[in-house]
């Protein structure tokens, strides 16, 4: 599998505290990659990075092949890095299609002249992705404030698809949501697959995160200790490897 | 929330009655348009002076200034921010203005011009402070509350600047086929601010950011532009408000529109604006200043004590933003 997403010695520290020694990681287009890891591990700390968020003492990050420098997280989406977070992603008093489109607005000139938000085309376009994912989110749904944990995820989630994201970081996608709606969840992160994202979800449910990635990456104490093909590992295995056990025995 | 709720919830949303879909569906504002109707009506049994062409006429021209003010700091509460300061800058920007006529001998298109000019330059460093800064926006204005008055006091000593150009106030009496050209010009101005709020990413992004700052900014919106915006048309808006008030009264008065940011927020909240953010119209914040008009109004033509204005006013306040947050909890479904 070509690599998509690489991270190489990926250093960074707060202050006197090392968060991250070094962190290699390799993402492929269409896999479902895991992150596991106590808290603390730095998990958050390293899609942060790959977000935009923070910015690496040393190491790089490249995209299909090239360095890039991920500055802010509007550079990281320009490049089409795409981030599900888990509750700080809508503004929860505009509509569905307003957030699927929030920064990108498709623009009109009204009157030959001045721009405007084509609005009528971001409702076309949001019925039809809508559709498309089979989503249970109401079109009608004038704020995003009325809708569930998982209906929100979903929109986020329709964002990354409709913008065709090249990578997508899901942080717990699931942490907060009743069985039902983790399931759709779960459905969405590998139809992002299915389309060709490469997807770094974070969980600490393992058995969810065995359902959903085709390989585990482990981190324990700012390092990628184990990367693993999700259908060779089991739970045990993973939390010696998250617990520092196996490090302590060798 | 377990599979048994979560089914029982959607049952009970589909069975919704009549009136608890209008409940969801009707915007505050149309409750207030209503209120404000029944106060015409009423006003209009209890007092004969009420309907006649001249109260109408002032009414819509008082209507006018004070809801150009509550246009302007619409923006800042969309932001969930605040602008305490409109009232001091209308204040400050009338006695500028007047004294560049009257004192310096300047035209009016050149004191129209450096006046204005002085109110986007007061709110940019109003949304500068805010945002870069960090100072709350509340602290920040304050400040402006007080020290914009202090300035259009010192620079008047005091006193109320007379010898304005007759035409100023033949224009703010003036009417367009019946219609006050106050009234217009306030008409074409709302219309401008409401196009930019609903049509326009600028407008979109004020809503996005006053719902999560942090979500805007992670999409890529530059959040310390809009915000510069956002007080700029704020004091902007003041200021063309402290120029009507001069020429509705021939003078410039350092004391004008005091405590008027007040009732503009006031107005802005009555209608429908949230005080947290994402939330406000241009229309709601007419209609809001419309009824505090008519109650300021009412109240001097049936002779009630301007004390209780006051007191009726933050009775309505209460009132509006308590049942705003009724409808929020409903609308949640924890009602």
């Amino acid at each position: 599998m070509a690599a998509l997403l690489e991270v190489e010695g990926l250093v960074k520290s707060f202050g006197p505290v090392d968060v991250l020694h070094g962190v290699d990681l390799s993402l492929g287009a269409g896999e479902v990659l895991a992150l596991v890891g106590d808290n603390g591990a730095g998990k958050s700390t390293l899609i942060k990075h790959i977000a935009g968020v923070y910015r690496p003492d040393a190491g790089e990050i490249r995209l299909e092949g090239r360095p890039v420098r991920l500055e802010t997280p509007g550079k990281a989406r320009e490049l089409g890095i795409e981030t599900v977070y888990q509750d700080l992603a809508l503004a929860d008093e505009l509509s569905v299609g307003a957030n699927i489109f929030l920064g990108r607005e498709p623009v009109r000139r009204f009157l030959g002249l001045i721009p405007v938000i084509d609005k009528v085309r971001i409702k076309s376009e949001t019925d039809a992705l809508l559709a498309r994912i089979e989503s249970r989110i109401p079109r009608k749904a004038r704020s995003v404030s009325r809708l569930s944990g998982g209906q929100r995820q979903a929109v986020s989630i329709a964002r990354a698809l409709y913008w065709q994201a090249k990578v997508v970081i899901m942080d717990e996608p699931t942490a907060a949501l009743a069985v039902m709606e983790r399931e759709h969840v779960i459905g969405l992160a590998r139809r992002l697959a299915a389309e060709g994202a490469g997807v770094i979800y974070i969980g600490h449910n393992l058995i969810e995160i065995l359902e959903v990635a085709d390989r585990v990456s482990v981190m324990y104490r700012g390092r990628i200790v184990h990367v693993t093909n999700a259908r060779e590992t089991t739970q045990q295995e993973l939390i010696k490897y998250m617990t520092g056990f196996v490090e302590a025995a060798n | 929330m377990s599979q048994g709720a979560l089914t029982r919830s959607v049952e009970k949303e589909a069975q919704g009655t009549f009136l608890a879909e209008l409940r969801h569906r009707l915007p505050l504002e149309t409750y207030v348009l209503a209120l404000t109707v029944l106060v015409w009506v009423l006003l209009a049994i209890i007092s004969p002076y009420f309907w006649t062409a001249g109260n109408i006429t002032n009414i819509l021209r008082q209507v006018s200034i004070d809801a150009i003010l509550a246009f302007g700091s619409l923006f800042p509460i969309i932001l969930a921010g605040i602008d305490l300061s409109v009232g001091s800058v209308a204040g400050l920007s009338g006695v500028v203005f007047s004294m560049l006529i009257a004192n310096a001998g300047q035209g009016l298109l050149v004191a129209f011009v450096a006046t204005l000019a002085m109110g986007i330059v007061i709110g940019i460093i109003n949304g500068w402070a805010t945002d870069r800064l960090g100072i709350p926006p509340f602290i920040v204005t304050l400040a402006g509350l007080q020290g914009y008055r202090g300035l259009a006091l010192l620079l008047s000593g005091g006193m109320t600047i007379s010898g304005m150009p007759a035409g100023l106030q033949a224009f703010s009496l003036s009417s367009v086929a019946h219609v006050p050209t106050l009234f217009l010009l306030m008409a074409v101005i709302g219309f401008c601010a409401h196009f930019m709020l609903a049509y326009t990413r600028l407008g979109r992004y004020m809503y996005a950011i006053g719902s999560n700052a942090e979500a805007a900014r992670r999409v890529g919106i530059r959040v310390i532009h809009v915000t510069t915006i956002a007080y700029a048309l704020a004091a902007l808006f003041a200021t063309i408000s402290g120029l009507l008030l001069v020429a509705r009264l021939s003078m410039g008065t350092p004391t004008a529109a005091t405590g008027s940011e007040l009732q503009a927020i006031a107005a802005a909240v009555v209608g429908g604006a949230s005080l947290f953010g994402g939330r406000g119209t241009i229309l709601g914040c007419f209609i809001g200043s419309l009824l505090f008009t008519t109650i300021g109004n009412g109240a001097n033509l049936l002779g009630i004590n301007s004390f209780w204005q006051m007191v009726i006013e933050g009775l309505l306040i209460a009132f509006v933003v308590y049942f705003d947050n009724l409808q929020k909890r409903r609308q949640a479904g924890m009602g």
